[in-house]
């Protein structure tokens, strides 16, 4: 689903040019559920930026589900966010005046789906993450935990390739973090790939590999038994 | 074009803070009301000088003659000469492009001697000796009867066409008048038409008081032989009187053995030159209305401008959440200038209203005072309206383009960063 070849990025801090990531190698299949672990600055973000089509590698190649990903204009990466990716962030990233169903909606109103369809695939999807009576709601009517999983549905809306999350339980409490990655879990066992970004080593085992990252090079690639989150909640 | 979406976010955003959105709108409401009065309060001074010109035939000179100042063929200078009727020919003959050439005679003048008797009354009034073009560069309006003819001219009818201020001097109310003898000057004439004459203003009344009679019986009457007091001559249109005047005063310097160059020798008013000083006049308050007006709506439009960047920076990351969920940068670009022009065109719609509304109580007010000097009727015509429409239009689009170009310049994984 995913192949990285050599892929290099450096940031360009006045004088100074930072390399963050020196030559990344790795490949994700259909259906995995990969933890990209490492401390601060340790390039894992910067990585996921590259992998959601938010920034550009300096060099290296980058497939995704077949499709060469390079000089992209941002008007066709906007089109390939749309249709290959859904982003989860940590700090939710809802738009605060539309309400649940709106936000969830929004990534079809991109693929110019009718009204119509788009409302009822987005009480479908929220339905799915057990919020669909907080459909109508606000963002800030809604908990830390609804509030990402209303985010979760809408990745998922636009069924895309692949999900990517950013720290998805970076603001949360240990009980709403299994709550949310029970959810990741089980949109996995539905066969949905994800890579989840996050320096948490419990939430890290209950995804099914882990890529250590540790200074721009992949220290560590292994497959762990999944963790499941389900016995915490 | 029409996308229900689109407005509905359009109306949010702008309605999300209605203190900020008002105090912007106002800038471009401002501009625009202050354009429209200034170019209705433009036009109406136009309307009221306009009216004072009546519907004179404003391609028109005057033409009489006066004392010589060179010596020419012989002739000392400081001779006094007077135009022919052969005068009238030669202009015709030599001169192209003339609709109306009208030698004139007068009797009396302003505040002259009572010249006129009818019974027991008299009474002082203007006496001209016209030939009936005249009504068509001096209009007047037919009362009762007629005015002069043709046949009045060739036959030296004594017959006279009199203003309803002679009227009122000589007759009693309700006295019939067609038929009735005037005595000008010892001449018995018939008045056979009555008129009254539009202009306003100072002269008004004095427009009213006037008896024109047919230019051959005039001469004969009052022993004018073949003088002319003076011309009117009216230029064709497309042609101005002021281009060719000299052409038709170095005709009469010629017949009269006048040298070409005295300036003096030849008196003339130009209505025309008049005419236009006055219309330049008010091309440049159009100007000025038009300059003032569009830099204040500038400053209005700069208002949405700084407003729009301000939204759009208030609204980075949410821009680059919609990015990174796929929209495309051009429907972002398409969101604000929509949003700007939006708030630029209800505004100045606004302010369009507010105009006509203050002209129409302006016109209310004049109405119900009644006219007052070189004022009426104040109001901009719809082309300008459709102007202003374009103008908002355009300078929204204007006032939107740099915060939609910095809308979608911001990278989503940028406006993403900001926490």
């Amino acid at each position: 689903m995913i192949e990285i070849n050599n892929l290099h990025k450096s940031y360009k801090m006045g004088a100074n040019s930072l390399h963050v990531l020196k030559g990344l190698n790795f490949s994700i299949k259909e259906g995995e559920l990969v933890a990209i672990m490492g401390s601060s600055g340790s390039g894992k973000s910067t990585l996921l930026n590259i992998l959601g089509m938010l920034d550009e590698a300096d060099s290296g190649e980058y497939t995704l589900d077949g499709v060469p990903i390079k000089n992209l204009n941002e008007t066709k990466a906007a089109k390939y966010r749309n249709k290959f990716l859904g982003f989860i962030f940590q700090s939710f990233n809802l738009i605060n005046y539309k309400s649940a169903m709106e936000n969830v909606a929004l990534p079809l109103y991109y693929q110019k789906v009718p009204r119509k369809q788009r409302e009822e695939k987005a009480i479908k999807y929220l339905s799915q993450v057990g919020l669909k009576e907080w459909a109508h709601h606000l963002p800030n009517e809604l908990s830390g935990g609804q509030k990402q999983r209303v985010a979760i549905a809408r990745a998922m809306a636009a069924e895309p390739k692949v999900l990517l999350a950013d720290e998805p339980t970076g603001a949360l409490d240990s009980k709403t973090s299994y709550e949310v990655m029970d959810l990741i879990q089980k949109i996995n066992d539905d066969g949905n790939t994800i890579l989840v970004v996050t320096h948490e080593e419990d939430i890290a085992h209950m995804c099914k590999r882990i890529v250590h990252l540790k200074d721009g090079v992949i220290v560590e690639d292994k497959k762990v038994d999944q963790v499941r989150a389900s016995q915490y909640v | 074009m029409f996308n229900k979406d689109r407005w509905k976010e359009i109306l949010e955003v702008l309605t999300s803070n209605w203190f900020r959105t008002v105090l912007t709108a106002f800038g471009v409401f401002w501009g625009i009301f202050i354009l429209i009065i200034l170019l209705s309060a433009g036009k109406g001074l136009e309307n009221g000088i306009m009216k004072d010109f009546g519907d004179i035939a404003t391609n028109t000179m005057f033409m009489w003659s006066r004392a010589t100042t060179k010596s020419y063929k012989g002739l000392p200078k400081g001779r006094s000469f007077i135009f022919k009727t052969d005068d009238v020919s030669s202009i015709r003959e030599n001169v192209p492009d003339l609709r109306f050439i009208s030698p004139r005679n007068q009797l009396g003048g302003f505040g002259g001697a009572n010249n006129v008797v009818r019974g027991l009354r008299t009474g002082a009034y203007n006496v001209y000796g016209d030939y009936p073009e005249i009504i068509r560069q001096d209009p007047m309006s037919i009362t009762a009867g007629r005015f002069l003819n043709y046949s009045d001219i060739e036959e030296k009818r004594k017959v006279a066409v009199i203003g309803e201020g002679v009227v009122g001097g000589l007759y009693d109310k309700g006295e019939e008048v067609l038929g009735t003898y005037i005595k000008v000057q010892g001449v018995n004439f018939m008045v056979v038409g009555t008129y009254k004459k539009k202009s306003n203003g100072g002269d008004g009344e004095e427009g009213q008081k006037e008896i024109f009679v047919p230019f051959t019986s005039f001469s004969q009457a009052f022993n004018r032989g073949n003088d002319v007091g003076w011309m009117a001559i009216t230029a064709n249109d497309g042609t101005s009187i002021t281009e060719i005047k000299n052409n038709i005063m170095a005709v009469v310097k010629e017949n009269h053995k006048v040298h070409p160059d005295d300036q003096r020798a030849v008196g003339h008013f130009d209505l025309y030159e008049q005419f236009q000083r006055v219309q330049s006049l008010f091309g440049a308050l159009r100007f000025v209305a038009y300059f003032v007006g569009i830099l204040v709506l500038l400053s209005g439009v700069i208002g949405v401008s700084n407003i729009m960047l301000i939204v759009v920076k208030e609204r980075t990351k949410e821009i680059g959440i919609r990015r990174a969920l796929g929209e495309d940068p051009w429907s972002i670009k398409l969101q604000i200038l929509m949003e700007s022009i939006f708030l630029t065109i209800i505004s100045g719609m606004a302010g369009i209203s507010f105009g006509a509304l203050f002209i129409y109580l302006i016109n209310t007010i004049l109405d119900m005072n009644g006219p007052v000097d070189m004022f009426a009727n104040p109001s901009v015509s719809l082309g300008v309206v459709i102007g202003a429409l374009i103008i908002l239009i355009v300078s929204g689009l204007l006032a939107g383009f740099i915060p939609a170009q910095s809308a979608i310049k911001v990278r989503p994984i940028e406006a993403l960063r900001t926490e």
